[in-house]
């Protein structure tokens, strides 16, 4: 099953010609076997997304209401047209970049500390191991409540807790505390999914180019900059990416602690409000698709940021 | 000085993941009528001591022990297809050249990144004509495709760091090619393996929106789901005390399995870390 895994140099400059028939054959094959190892998961993917997709754009361009099914009617692009055109559109936009932004970055801090010590510790891995993982195993609505109810200031503990905040300081009674106490909730959850991914990615540096690197008079610092961080940037990629991707589509903590009140709303909260909970399909589809471009947006920033190219089997 | 250093990190990692994980438990001891009325703020019950009272009320629930049962189930399920199928595509995408790996990877992608949301509506309708509502395979399957773009991107992204002229070099060695794959392949793969079942499960066991549109009954509602529909006596106060106990039952399972394969992974990353 290994014979055909090799690629060399030649074939992996693709498109150039290739003369000799053997390699060809050998390609012929290798690409054979791909085909076939991938197929599985391309059917699974797309049985229960193309139908839903296909559906969501066709009935963006239409004005359809569940409440008055029979009153469907063709519009063109007239609701993409209404969306952009609103204040509350971009204001959603901009809030969810923010939580986004913010909730990803220090993410992105914590998770690497946490994944540094769990990568050195040798006491206690099973227990750290553990509790690292509850976090990301609680669901995100219960994660949501125990935060909104350690925030509220009847019965929570974090107005007694912090050091210049008042005892009946209400946190959701305004847009930016409501904002950070649901980005707390949200970073309390997820902090743990990129730990174990870039934990993952520091077990595959190699310790001797480490311990070179420590020979040669490499500070500590000077070490992670050039050696550790540069040898983990596929794992660091996939942990920015589908973090990112995951934080632009907040939804549950948003949905139990402020139902989008106070301006907390993000994009696909307005998406479920709109198709959901007002039934306006033909809007709600249009939103989902716009939600659905500006996230591949993010995607390809993101991809160009780290320049990696996962696609390529054989590396730099 | 650098212990102190890994001390005080471990610590921080403990406070930061239990912390809250402490506040859901002694929420689950005080008393309703504390919670709601605010007469017991502060960490730990003091005077709202109830005992088991709230645990009590919830696994006396019929409808949440069901969904418990098809919270793992499903979850379960999902998990092992996804990974079997995720491993096979990740392989042929970090090793193989063949045309259409592109346009994998840019499905994956796409599908990991459409809002869920909107695909919600037009598979209840799906469902429903094709007798998959309210199903367990009407849940598994979404949370298959769902959870495939991570699995594979995640093992791809592993497998590509694998230095597999080492399999050729056990086979120069003398081994067969099964013991090459399994003595030396295995070993370096089965740390992203088992990350990518982990984080699999995980999403599975945390799905809301499919869980609460794509069923009706006990029969397939998951969890997540059944917590949002626990209401309590008083319609217009959220239950404190039961939800938190209830999320404290719910949490159970997920430390059982965590446990399990936690050993796992410690296994494999220091089967992979061993220097020669």
């Amino acid at each position: 099953m290994t014979s055909a895994t090799v690629a060399t140099p030649a074939t992996d400059a693709g498109k150039g010609p290739k003369s000799a028939p053997e390699v060809s054959d050998r390609a012929r094959h290798e690409n054979r076997l791909g085909q076939r190892l991938v197929a599985p998961a391309v059917v699974v993917m797309l049985v229960v997304t193309a139908f839903p997709i296909m559906r969501a754009l066709y009935l963006s361009l239409y004005n359809y209401s569940l409440t008055a099914p029979e009153d469907r009617q063709f519009i063109g692009l007239s609701n993409y047209l209404t969306a952009l055109t609103d204040t509350l559109f971009w204001r959603d936009i901009g809030v969810t970049v923010l939580y986004m932004v913010v909730t990803v970055a220090i993410e992105l801090v914590i998770g690497f500390a946490f994944a540094l010590v769990m990568h050195r510790v040798i006491f206690a891995r099973g227990l750290i191991r553990t509790s690292i993982l509850i976090p990301y195993g609680i669901i995100t609505v219960v994660s949501g409540f125990a935060w909104q109810f350690a925030f509220t200031y009847q019965n929570g503990f974090v107005n007694g807790w912090l050091p210049f905040i008042e005892d009946d300081f209400n946190w959701f009674g305004d847009p930016v505390p409501a904002v950070i106490a649901i980005m707390v909730s949200e970073i309390w959850k997820t902090t743990p999914f990129m730990s174990l991914l870039l934990l993952a990615g520091l077990a595959q540096v190699s310790e001797d180019m480490v311990e070179a690197a420590k020979v040669d008079g490499a500070t500590w610092w000077q070490r992670l900059w050039k050696v550790i961080l540069p040898n983990m940037k596929a794992a660091i990629m996939v942990a920015v990416l589908f973090r990112a991707l995951d934080a632009y589509r907040i939804f549950d903590n948003i949905f139990v602690m402020t139902a989008g009140a106070q301006g907390t709303e993000s994009i696909s909260f307005l998406t479920y409000r709109q198709s959901i909970e007002q039934f306006q399909l033909g809007m709600g589809s249009a939103l989902a698709v716009l939600l659905f471009l500006s996230v591949l947006l993010v995607a390809f920033l993101i991809v160009k940021m780290f320049k990696v190219d996962l696609a390529q089997a054989r590396g730099e | 000085m650098r212990k102190i250093g890994l001390v005080v990190g471990v610590g921080a990692v403990l406070v930061w993941c239990l912390l809250p994980v402490v506040w859901i438990i002694s929420l689950s001891f005080k008393s309703q009528a504390a919670v709601s009325g605010g007469t017991d703020p502060g960490f730990l019950p003091l005077d709202s001591f109830t005992g088991f009272a709230n645990y009590a009320d919830v696994l006396a629930d019929d409808q949440f022990r069901r969904a418990i049962i098809n919270s793992i189930g499903i979850s379960l399920i999902a998990t092992l297809l996804s990974v079997m199928i995720a491993t096979l595509a990740a392989y042929a995408i970090a090793r193989l050249e063949f045309k259409g790996k592109k346009l994998v990877l840019t499905t994956a992608l796409a599908i990991a990144m459409f809002p869920v949301v909107s695909l919600v509506s037009p598979l209840f309708d799906l469902w429903r004509t094709i007798g998959l509502y309210d199903t367990w395979p009407g849940l598994i399957l979404p949370y298959m495709s769902f959870t495939l773009p991570l699995a594979i991107w995640t093992l791809s992204a592993f497998f590509r760091e694998i230095p597999w002229e080492m399999e050729q070099a056990a086979q120069v060695d003398g081994a067969t090619s099964w013991q090459a794959f399994r003595k030396v392949i295995v070993p370096l793969a089965a740390p992203g393996v088992f990350t990518a079942a982990i984080l699999t499960f995980f999403f599975a066991w945390n799905d809301f929106v499919f869980g609460i549109t794509l069923t009706s009954t006990e029969n397939a509602r998951p969890i997540p789901a059944a917590l949002s529909f626990f209401v309590g006596p008083d319609p217009f106060q959220r239950p404190a005390g039961l939800l938190a106990a209830a999320a404290v039952v719910a949490t159970i399972p997920i430390v059982l399995i965590v446990l399990v394969f936690q050993r796992k992974i410690v296994a494999g990353l220091t089967s992979g870390a061993v220097k020669g």
